[in-house]
């Protein structure tokens, strides 16, 4: 059973104050993409990703996971699949120390106690946390915060990263961390963020979201390097693309 | 109060990630100890002072056991003091009658009862932290179930724990944001803090959606699983009988009346 190709087809989503976050947004994403989800504040990009887990479900239209659709009986089978890394690393670490923390979904998946620790050890060992396993989450910097809340993701296996703003709030030195342990996954990846630079080094293609309608869809260069396009949705053209000059 | 609120709960965490005996106690035995502890303390007759006397030894067991910080506790104790001041407060002038102590000296019974629910109320609260600080929410929610509590409400206790936590969080962000545009210190009038606490309750309910979120996203069913294997040995069920046994026999026999008449001698 495959869970590594993400489909949405015509997913329309309102919130119940009447706001229509997303207004028919389709894509298909295969195995082992890493593709980003950009557009401008209140574009849909979190709604989005909420359905991509049955956090929310679609109004109108479907989110296919491999073969399953995302519903309400699939969604706890489709969240083992599908690993969602939170926007804020404090809504996510919740338990009093990170060992304990990581090793929160492994035992919710019904891991013996014994095992649900070793996959939780190895896990922070993959995000190069091991150090920290015995401190409350609360203690760790920005930064550590995010590569343990990725690593309590991990120690679930899942096929698909989804991911909301992973590089906010971190300094120069934890962003560029990041982007090396994001570079070295092999996992499908989904990323909503403002940051393009992140985009251009991590990712190969764009879903460029506004209104609740996807605007653009391409390999991340062709994207981002559409000035008027970017202008039109509230980004800009990355520096790093400017520069960059085509042989 | 709230920040000292949010340092509370981190606090808690972080004492009951400690490493002790009392620590390494099932907390089943710890829950049910302190269960019985505190029906014994309650079970006494209103005026009753001295024989409460030899409860203390258990809070200040699993205290110095566990390796708490005796002030932590005292300065717990010091917060929630005046409920238990308030509650009593008027014993002495409602209950008039006169009682006899040692010594030929005579107090109006009223007295005597404020004294017991001082004294049960720091007994009681001191083994609560202590139960709490020494097994960490998580285990005892998990202990709780074991025994038979209904998973709704040891989640609903995990939950309240948690979302404590969440909104001492939000308060402190509001109250530094409310202290940045106060004018020279002046206190901010009653529609103020009636928009603040509106904000502070959707602010942490959005918050606690969120949470529970990203608990669900990691497969959370509503049954509690922790790392430690809570495993029923000897020492706890010795820990459990001994001290069953002790407060039984504090509530049957007022020990320390025993203890004074042995040392006067008049035993015999």
């Amino acid at each position: 059973m495959s869970h590594h190709i993400v489909e949405a087809r015509d997913v329309h989503y309102t919130y119940p104050g009447g706001h229509e976050a997303l207004r028919g947004v389709s894509f298909r994403i295969t195995h082992g993409e890493a593709v980003a989800v950009v557009g401008p504040n209140g574009a849909g990009k979190s709604t989005l990703l909420q359905h991509l887990n049955g956090t929310l479900l679609p109004a109108r239209g479907e989110v296919r996971i491999g073969d399953d659709p995302v519903t309400r009986d699939t969604a706890p089978r489709i969240r083992r699949a599908v690993g969602m890394v939170f926007q804020d690393p404090d809504d996510q670490l919740f338990m009093p120390t990170v060992l304990e923390d990581v090793a929160f979904g492994p035992l919710n998946h019904g891991l013996a106690p014994e095992a649900a620790a070793e996959r939780a050890r190895a896990a922070l060992e993959r995000v190069g946390m091991s150090h920290a396993a015995d401190q409350p989450p609360y203690r760790l910097s920005a930064g550590e915060k995010r590569a343990v809340s990725i690593a309590g993701v991990l120690a679930l296996s899942p096929d698909v990263l989804v991911m909301d703003e992973p590089s906010s709030n971190l300094d120069p030195r934890g962003r560029r961390r990041l982007m090396e342990l994001l570079k070295s996954f092999e996992h499908t990846k989904i990323i909503a963020t403002h940051d393009l630079e992140l985009v251009v080094e991590v990712c190969s293609r764009v879903i460029l979201l506004d209104g609740g309608l996807v605007k653009a869809e391409g390999p991340v260069v062709q994207v981002l390097n559409d000035e008027p396009l970017m202008l039109a949705h509230g980004l800009e053209r990355p520096h790093s693309l400017r520069h960059r000059h085509p042989h | 109060m709230a920040m000292a609120h949010g340092g509370t709960v981190q606090r808690m965490d972080e004492l009951a990630a400690l490493e002790s005996p009392a620590h390494r106690l099932d907390a089943r035995a710890k829950a049910v100890v302190t269960f019985a502890f505190l029906v014994a303390v309650m079970s006494f007759p209103r005026h009753e002072v001295v024989a409460l006397a030899p409860y203390v030894l258990y809070p200040v067991a699993l205290l110095s056991l566990g390796g708490i910080p005796a002030r932590w506790i005292l300065k717990k104790l010091l917060v929630a003091a005046p409920f238990a001041l308030f509650i009593g407060l008027f014993n002495p002038l409602l209950d008039r009658q006169p009682v006899a102590l040692p010594g030929g000296l005579f107090v109006a019974a009223g007295w005597l009862s404020f004294a017991s629910i001082l004294a049960r109320f720091a007994l009681t609260v001191s083994a609560a932290l202590a139960l709490v600080a020494c097994t960490g929410m998580d285990r005892l929610c998990a202990g709780l179930e074991r025994l038979g509590l209904p998973r709704a409400f040891a989640v609903q206790l995990l939950f309240l724990h948690r979302y404590l936590f969440v909104i001492s969080d939000e308060a402190r962000r509001m109250r530094y944001g409310l202290a940045l545009r106060t004018a020279d210190g002046r206190a901010p009038s009653l529609r103020v803090y009636g928009s603040l606490l509106g904000h502070l309750l959707l602010r942490s309910m959005d918050r606690a959606q969120r949470i529970y979120g990203a608990m669900l996203a990691r497969g959370f069913d509503g049954e509690i699983r922790i790392l430690g294997t809570a495993r029923w040995t000897a020492r706890d069920a010795l820990f459990t009988t001994g001290w069953l046994a002790f407060f039984a026999a504090a509530r049957f026999w007022n020990l320390p009346e025993f203890a004074g008449r042995l040392l006067t001698g008049e035993l015999r």
